[in-house]
């Protein structure tokens, strides 16, 4: 090969060499993605080699030139209910097949981290328990169910990790969610996939799986010194929430320890579960959302408070409640370094902090 | 084999095209804008559309061009952007939605139900200056600016993020609705109004019937898509706030319905191809289709169905478990009935008397590139591999099988099947066959390794890609000049052809059809006396029986 340009040459080897057909399996669900996937390449395979072969043996056997008179046939039941049959039970599989799938993919298990990821034009911001956060970049340990609770500060984005296999939007107003298990170390893409406006294409990132003692390394690196319900907090005491939800028996709001998770009962009679949507709701759209027994006095805090201070706020509510505390503890402290002093999202409170009640 | 055919033509040293056809009726401009002949609107159509496919096809031209090198080079993103939009924009609004339907439709329809007209000629006519005024419209928002919404309008990008023409756009699709609404009424009236006497509903071409089937769906499905547009228009000029969550709007309710339109839209698009393909398998295996009737009714069948399953464009949105369950499920059903199409062209084949003119070619084109575009289509449906696969190449590579192997191959194959009966002349044989051979090599090139790119994970839409993407992208970009090649040939030939063409006589194919028992190109009224339909479809002992009855005559 010494007659091409070796520069040519160069080039093409590392063209060639630097080039992938089939993308790395990172996950748990990654392998029963592909068992699915494969299964399908093999059924289409199959299906499109019978129409070749029928198109192809038939147009030899039935040429003009060997076959010039043609038999007229009107059809034949059993035929169509052999195709019809056949591509039915076979696409019923991959419906239900596909569907398990599905359901892991979206069904969090109750032990998982939280990590929320806010998308805007053009960046990825995850904003992990710890108080970590991180632009375009995803840090998480191997071997943990990691879930991400999504939202979009402005138009729909899209978190898609091709080496997990798993996707979701992030869509304007509302939470979504996806979780996963990283099983291998690496770096691994990260793409927004839904179009997004100029710089779609830059909205790209790593996602970083560590090893558990290197994400422990991470988190201690990382962190910006106070938690993400620490954060939450200091915006509650600064929008002087206080006034209102103080725990007090005459305060003019509901006490709010406890109440992520529980069943409400709203001013209009409907019972409502207290999740994460409903906490962001009812800070940006309150009148809508009144508990019973209170008046509908709370202002609106939509346009003054970012979804970054939203979550913050979501996390610190959920925070008060006394087992969700215990369970974020053991998942985010107890990876942390023995106690450095620095990063504990509960308990201690540095210095120069507000207090909630006053 | 190649010289085998079925092609017989008048003597060529004697025939004349005939002197009074609906071309020559009348001269002048004037005689072609006012006309209410539904063949001159099918030739206006026919050019317009052929405009507006080069004007969509250089845009791909310049997005594969892009995407030659990892880095946006060859144009900022906000072009690129802009580029893919109108690319997208054109292709379906102005090109694959009028395709087959307002062309070979218009000119075919009323001649193979043996009426003189569409029911309502003056309204075919408003839908073509609907079109055309729809097109001009979408090319002035192209030069004076483009817009960048993708071809989708996805809120609230279009409606408070983007600075460009979105409301000229909405508009001209707006407008453009109404011509593919009125194309649509102006069938379903003349298919149920204008049969001649003994067409009953089982003696109709299965060409008509899925003309029928997606006439259905734009007059059904269109309307949503105008009020989506109108919604989007007004939260972008008067902030309704419909679709904005700050006001309580919901931005999924955009995609609902956008997807109620768009997905039946898809149909609108397949459908009519599918009919060309039953009547090309037919001819050329002088055969009458295999399962007449389970051909009719699996159209009917997708038209009815592709109402249901616009929910699997949202499988990663948020949309609740169980609605997934109901949408995957349907749109698994409505895979069924493509599969029986497949299958019962492939078995009208069996025991025929097959050649392969070019219009066959291009029908074979169609069962392969459809038939994969369909099967990827199940990879989609299926939900647990759509999370994987959607926003990606896999489903750019997934309806460009469908729409541009399929849709498109089945476009050429009717133009060519027809193109002796519209305008009295053969187009050059050996090189139309070279051409439909180019396509087919240059589309696999281009399509194909998106699939492998898709299930890498390179999202739709990127100008920039990471570098080790590009092995496949180069593919596709070379395909994609070879592509462009074999579309660029019949423009050439089949303009040769309108002086040069060899005279066709009335039914050089010995096709069945009612059009190939008249002259060619035909009367202004089709036909000297209403005709009488005596026979079924695809009979072809009867077509034996005229023969012999007109050479003992």
């Amino acid at each position: 090969m010494s007659h091409i340009s070796p520069v040519l040459w160069q080039f093409l080897v590392k063209w060639l060499t630097n080039f992938a057909l089939y993308p790395p399996q990172a996950s748990k669900i990654a392998p029963q993605f592909d068992a699915l996937y494969f299964f399908m390449v093999l059924v289409s395979l199959i299906g499109l080699t019978i129409v070749i072969l029928l198109i192809t043996s038939f147009s030899i056997m039935y040429r003009q030139k060997a076959h010039p008179v043609p038999v007229q046939i009107e059809g034949s039941t059993m035929l169509e209910a052999t195709w019809t049959i056949i591509p039915l039970g076979l696409f019923l599989i991959m419906f239900v097949w596909g569907a398990l799938i599905y359901f892991r993919v979206y069904t969090p298990p109750a032990n998982a981290m939280n990590i929320y990821v806010v998308g805007k034009q053009w960046m990825w911001k995850a904003e992990h328990p710890g108080g970590q956060h991180e632009i375009n970049s995803l840090h998480i340990p191997t071997g943990r169910a990691i879930q991400l609770t999504l939202i979009s500060q402005d138009v729909f984005h899209s978190f898609s990790i091709p080496a997990f296999r798993v996707k979701r939007e992030a869509i304007p107003g509302r939470y979504t969610t996806v979780w996963f298990e990283a099983t291998t170390p690496g770096t691994y893409h990260l793409f927004c996939t839904q179009y997004c406006g100029t710089d779609h294409s830059h909205m790209i990132g790593d996602i970083v799986v560590l090893t558990p003692d290197d994400y422990k390394r991470w988190l201690a690196t990382s962190t910006s010194g106070a938690s993400l319900a620490q954060n939450g907090e200091r915006l509650f005491a600064s929008l002087s929430c206080t006034a209102c939800h103080n725990a007090r028996p005459d305060a003019r709001g509901p006490n709010l320890a406890n109440v992520y998770g529980s069943k409400l009962t709203l001013a209009n009679g409907q019972s409502q579960l207290a999740d994460e949507a409903f906490l962001r709701d009812a800070i940006l759209n309150p009148s809508q959302h009144v508990t019973q027994g209170f008046a509908p006095i709370m202002p609106t805090y939509q346009g003054q408070v970012s979804e970054d201070g939203v979550i913050a706020l979501v996390e610190y509510i959920k925070q008060l409640n006394s087992d969700y505390r215990i369970q974020q503890t053991t998942n985010t402290t107890s990876l942390l370094p023995e106690n450095d002093g620095k990063a504990t999202p509960t308990g201690q409170k540095p210095a120069g902090q507000g207090m909630v009640n006053q | 084999m190649s010289t085998a055919t079925i092609v017989s033509l008048p003597d060529q040293s004697t025939a004349r095209i005939p002197r009074m056809n609906f071309m020559s009726k009348e001269k002048g401009l004037l005689s072609w804008l006012l006309t209410g002949d539904h063949k001159r609107i099918a030739m206006l159509y026919l050019v317009s559309i052929t405009f507006f496919f080069f004007i969509g096809g250089a845009m791909a031209g310049l997005i594969r061009l892009e995407l030659l090198t990892p880095q946006s080079d060859l144009m900022a993103t906000d072009t690129y952007n802009k580029v893919f939009s109108m690319h997208g924009i054109v292709m379906i609004f102005f090109f694959l939605v009028p395709s087959v339907p307002a062309t070979i439709g218009n000119f075919l329809i009323p001649i193979m139900i043996g009426a003189k007209d569409l029911a309502l000629p003056k309204i075919n006519l408003l839908s073509w200056y609907l079109y055309m005024a729809a097109g001009m419209l979408g090319l002035y928002a192209m030069a004076t600016g483009g817009v960048d919404t993708g071809w989708t309008f996805t809120t609230p990008l279009s409606t408070h993020y983007l600075n460009t023409n979105v409301i000229t756009t909405g508009l001209a699709i707006f407008i453009a609705g109404f011509s593919s609404i009125f194309t649509g009424l102006n069938f379903i009236v003349t298919i149920h109004k204008m049969r001649c006497p003994g067409m009953t509903w089982f003696r109709l071409p299965l060409f008509v019937w899925s003309n029928y089937a997606a006439s259905i769906l734009m007059v059904l499905g269109t309307p949503v898509l105008a009020i989506t547009l109108v919604l989007v228009v007004l939260e972008r000029t008067a902030g309704i706030g419909v679709f904005d969550p700050a006001k309580g709007g919901d931005p999924l309710l955009f995609q609902h319905l956008f997807w109620f339109y768009s997905h039946p839209a898809v149909y609108i698009m397949i459908l009519p191809g599918m009919g060309v393909i039953s009547e090309t398998v037919s001819t050329f295996s002088r055969k009458r289709v295999f399962g007449y009737t389970a051909v009719a009714f699996s159209s009917v069948a997708i038209a009815v169905f592709g109402f249901f399953v616009w929910a699997h464009h949202m499988f990663i949105m948020g949309i609740s478990n169980y609605s997934m369950l109901v949408f995957s499920l349907l749109t698994m059903l409505v895979a069924v009935p493509s599969a029986i199409k497949i299958f019962n062209w492939a078995f009208t084949l069996y025991k025929g008397s097959i050649t392969f003119e070019t219009p066959m070619l291009y029908s074979f084109g169609f069962m392969g590139l459809f038939t994969i575009g369909g099967l990827t289509g199940v990879f989609l449906a299926s939900s647990g591999t759509d999370i994987h696969l959607t926003e990606t190449y896999f489903i750019v590579a997934h309806f460009h099988f469908v729409m541009v192997g399929g849709m498109l191959m089945a476009f050429l194959a009717g133009v060519h099947f027809w193109w002796p009966k519209m305008t009295g002349r053969m187009y050059p044989e050996k090189i139309s066959q070279l051409a439909a051979l180019v396509t087919f090599i240059g589309f696999n090139f281009t399509f194909f390794p998106q699939f492998i790119l898709g299930t890498l994970g390179m999202p739709r839409r990127y100008a920039t890609y990471p570098p080790e993407f590009q092995v496949l992208n180069v593919f596709s970009t070379a395909g994609a000049t070879i592509l462009g090649v074999g579309y660029l040939l019949p423009i050439l030939y089949l303009t040769w052809s309108l002086k040069y063409g060899e005279i066709a006589g009335d039914n050089p194919w010995q096709a069945t059809g009612l059009e190939w028992q008249i002259q060619s190109p035909p009367l202004t009224e089709n036909f000297p006396a209403i005709p009488i339909m005596d026979h079924e479809a695809y009979d072809y002992e009867w077509l034996e029986g005229q023969k012999e009855k007109v050479a003992s005559v």
